[in-house]
């Protein structure tokens, strides 16, 4: 494109550009410049600041900043026992709280080498999948909503509400539920809970439908994402993407079949898995993992057989109430393993869950004692962020918001 | 129909200023959300169409702080993110108030840790704390709720001969 | 396994002058060597066609708090081939704290290894842009060592005014 020189403008426009000192000609005529998108815009993935380099509207250079919400996870760690523990992991990845717990105590059974009642395994199933789900439904509504179509994000949450309303009754809590514990789960399943997931998941394929009749066809919204932010297969591996970003990139690669944890390997589900790798594919990965989703709850209410909700351990999983109120063996290891905590054997395990961003880990260090030596959250938006200046050099800034939006980071995750 | 009864036919209403511009300036609130983490989502929700925040006038919420009154900080403020709050704070115009929304803004909450605030007020004038983490939406209403009747009681002398900072004195009262 | 036998092959094979010393816990599978070869050691892994592992997972480093050998820098890499997973770790000492970069090798590692920086201070060579990335460019001390307390230093981070 042409550059403005010094002779296309006029003189008095020079001379008053030329009266602020600190600017010279050169810069003033230079169409470069540096935008703040800053830690505080309505798009609404948190507190990310990104510094953008534009010529004009296309950006040819962008910088990330994170560390707005960086709140000390892994050093509170090391000071509190595992138990303690659970609440705080559920403020990780906030949009699907109860996947970050089952993650959490996967890791510490898989330190402390515990066995967990296969009732458990199951219900845990069913939470973690509604959790995918509602994380899904968010990034859907959201990622339109940045696009433009807003009724989208309305109806979305609307069904979002639903799933917070069986969080309600079964665990206690509508968000930042701490529902799984070591050895199992807090409380067993009332049954009109396992009604309302029931009548959930018969209705979520055509809620979900409406929702996307708004969008599939609309000439806008496609025209607005395909062939934005296209990431090629080896760079998405390079960059370390899992989840479904990196299966909108033609990796069919899921942990929940490469590693199975729980009782993965004896359900049936497909992994959707697109080519192209754009904002467009991302989209309908998600669409189409909450449709996967609702089948595995099905499957999953169907095997669940009766049984314990928590491993019998008496020395490290805590006793139920009524017990500790009435007997004295379960008041002694109640008070012994809140005070001095678990103590699992000295050594360290890295643990993986294919959560709905992707592969959250921890990687857990015990010399013995009842808090962890070292904890490290590998989470993934934090590694997803750090492709965003590959991803969006070349377009122009409105493209910005909707790769943001498709990549789907959430910074509390990201900061830690 | 039931305006025009009421007013008896003649067409004048007495009353004063007073009242009029408490009515409207609290009927009225556009929050301003400061979104930084978990209740942030409570406060989406709060929004959607099972809590729904636009019966009370508060559906506008405008991501500019220059249209705003209120400021409803959601969230865990870090050492590293309250310089940006502070900056959007005094870009409000007067009149404004603030929410602490959540036991992270209200002190510190769940995180006694090293880069945590512990607690907005160190920094920032707060009008009303709600306690919950998160709090339910229904919380958050009652909170709006609060700070509309708080509202309703500012008076003009309130405002009269004051330079810039006692008016933020006299809003924490 | 078959697998951990071959791996364990092919790095004897390979790089005859590094000591290796193999564990395993949990049926995961932990490598330690010095840390001068690092570089090569994940080329080599990254590359070789019946291994494969193109995923790196996570780069972290934890503190011991005793003189000798203060930090240990740990890998986790996958293999999508073998849906595997290896354990890598070197031991840095406080006094030189310093270990060749890997971000030529995988482009994830670029912003764990500042990560790893920011909190423990272990400098990497030759990595292309090696500052904080969650603490504020002025803090001067690194939070996950152990010597830094929980409740952090007072005045350490400034603080708008009221």
């Amino acid at each position: 494109m042409d550059r403005l020189t010094k002779d296309d403008v006029h003189p008095k426009i020079l001379q008053r550009l030329l009266e602020d000192s600190d600017i010279t000609i050169e810069d003033a005529l230079e169409n470069e410049m540096i935008l703040n998108m800053g830690p505080q815009h309505p798009a609404t993935h948190g507190v990310l600041r990104l510094l953008l380099r534009l010529d004009g509207e296309t950006v040819i250079g962008c910088v990330p900043d994170v560390g707005y919400l960086h709140r000390g996870y892994e050093k509170m760690a090391e000071n509190m026992s595992y138990y303690e523990y659970i609440p705080h992991t559920d403020r990780l990845d906030y949009i699907s709280p109860t996947a970050n717990n089952v993650a959490w105590v996967l890791a510490v059974e898989k330190l402390a080498g515990i066995e967990v009642p296969i009732r458990a395994q199951y219900i845990r199933m069913m939470i973690a999948e509604l959790a995918r789900i509602a994380s899904h439904l968010v990034a859907i509504g959201s990622f339109a909503m940045d696009v433009g179509a807003l009724t989208v994000f309305l109806w979305t949450l609307r069904e979002r509400e639903k799933i917070m309303d069986i969080w309600d009754i079964l665990c206690g809590a509508r968000f930042t539920n701490s529902y799984t514990r070591i050895g199992g789960v807090a409380n067993d399943t009332p049954p009109e809970s396992l009604k309302l997931v029931k009548k959930f998941i018969d209705e979520i394929d055509d809620n979900l439908s409406e929702c996307e009749s708004l969008l599939n066809t609309n000439r806008i919204f496609i025209e607005r994402l395909d062939g934005i932010g296209v990431i090629s297969k080896e760079d998405a591996l390079s960059y370390g993407f899992t989840g479904p970003n990196l299966r909108a990139s033609g990796v069919e690669f899921d942990l929940r079949r490469a590693t199975p944890y729980l009782q993965y390997d004896k359900i049936d589900f497909k992994i959707p898995t697109y080519k192209e790798g754009d904002c467009l594919a991302r989209y309908f990965v998600r669409a189409d993992e909450v449709r996967e989703s609702a089948k595995i709850i099905k499957q999953v209410l169907q095997l669940m057989p009766q049984g314990e909700i928590k491993a019998n351990l008496p020395k490290q999983v805590l006793p139920g109430k009524t017990e500790v109120y009435s007997k004295m063996e379960e008041l002694i290891h109640d008070f012994m393993i809140v005070n001095f905590g678990i103590n699992p054997p000295a050594g360290e395990i890295y643990s993986a869950v294919e959560n709905s961003k992707g592969e959250l880990g921890f990687y857990l260090v015990s010399k013995g004692e009842g808090h962890p030596w070292k904890c490290k959250i590998r989470s993934p938006s934090f590694i997803h962020i750090q492709a965003l200046p590959h991803l969006v050099k070349g377009h122009m800034v409105s493209d910005v918001v909707a790769i943001i939006g498709s990549i789907d980071p959430i910074m509390g995750e990201a900061d830690k | 129909m039931g305006l025009e009864e009421k007013l008896n036919g003649d067409g004048f209403i007495v009353t004063q200023i007073e009242s009029i511009i408490q009515w409207a300036r609290k009927n009225s609130v556009y929050p301003m959300p400061m979104g930084i983490s978990c209740c942030a989502i409570e406060m989406m929700a709060s929004a959607d169409p099972k809590y729904d925040i636009a019966r009370f006038g508060s559906e506008v919420m405008r991501f500019t702080p220059r249209q705003c009154d209120l400021m409803i900080v959601a969230g865990t403020v870090t050492y590293k993110m309250s310089h940006v709050v502070k900056k959007i704070y005094d870009q409000m115009p007067d009149p404004k108030w603030v929410i602490a929304m959540g036991a992270c803004t209200s002190t510190g909450g769940m995180y006694r840790s090293y880069s945590v605030v512990q607690g907005i007020d160190q920094f920032l004038p707060v009008d009303v704390y709600v306690a919950g983490c998160p709090p339910r939406p229904d919380n958050l209403l009652n909170a709006l709720i609060q700070i509309q009747d708080k509202i309703g009681r500012t008076r003009a002398k309130d405002f009269k001969n004051l330079k810039l900072p006692e008016l933020n004195v006299i809003q924490n009262n | 396994m078959e697998l951990k036998e071959l791996i364990q092959q092919k790095l004897i094979e390979n790089f005859p002058e590094v000591e290796f010393d193999y564990s395993e816990y949990r049926n995961e599978l932990n490598i330690k060597f010095d840390k001068k070869f690092i570089k090569q050691v994940c080329t080599f892994l990254k590359d070789e066609n019946d291994l494969q592992f193109l995923l790196c997972e996570d780069i972290t480093a934890v503190d011991w708090a005793i003189r000798k050998n203060r930090f240990t820098v740990v890998y986790h890499i996958f293999s999508l081939k073998h849906n595997f997973r290896l354990a890598l770790k070197a031991d840095v000492d406080e006094a030189d704290c310093n270990i060749d970069s890997v971000s030529s090798v995988w482009k994830t590692s670029d912003w764990q290894e500042r990560e790893c920086y920011d909190m423990y201070g272990i400098k990497f060579n030759n990595h292309p842009d090696l500052r904080r990335i969650y603490m504020p460019e002025e803090f001067e001390y690194f939070p996950l060592r152990k010597d830094f307390p929980l409740l952090g230093i007072p005045g350490s981070l400034p603080l708008p005014k009221k």
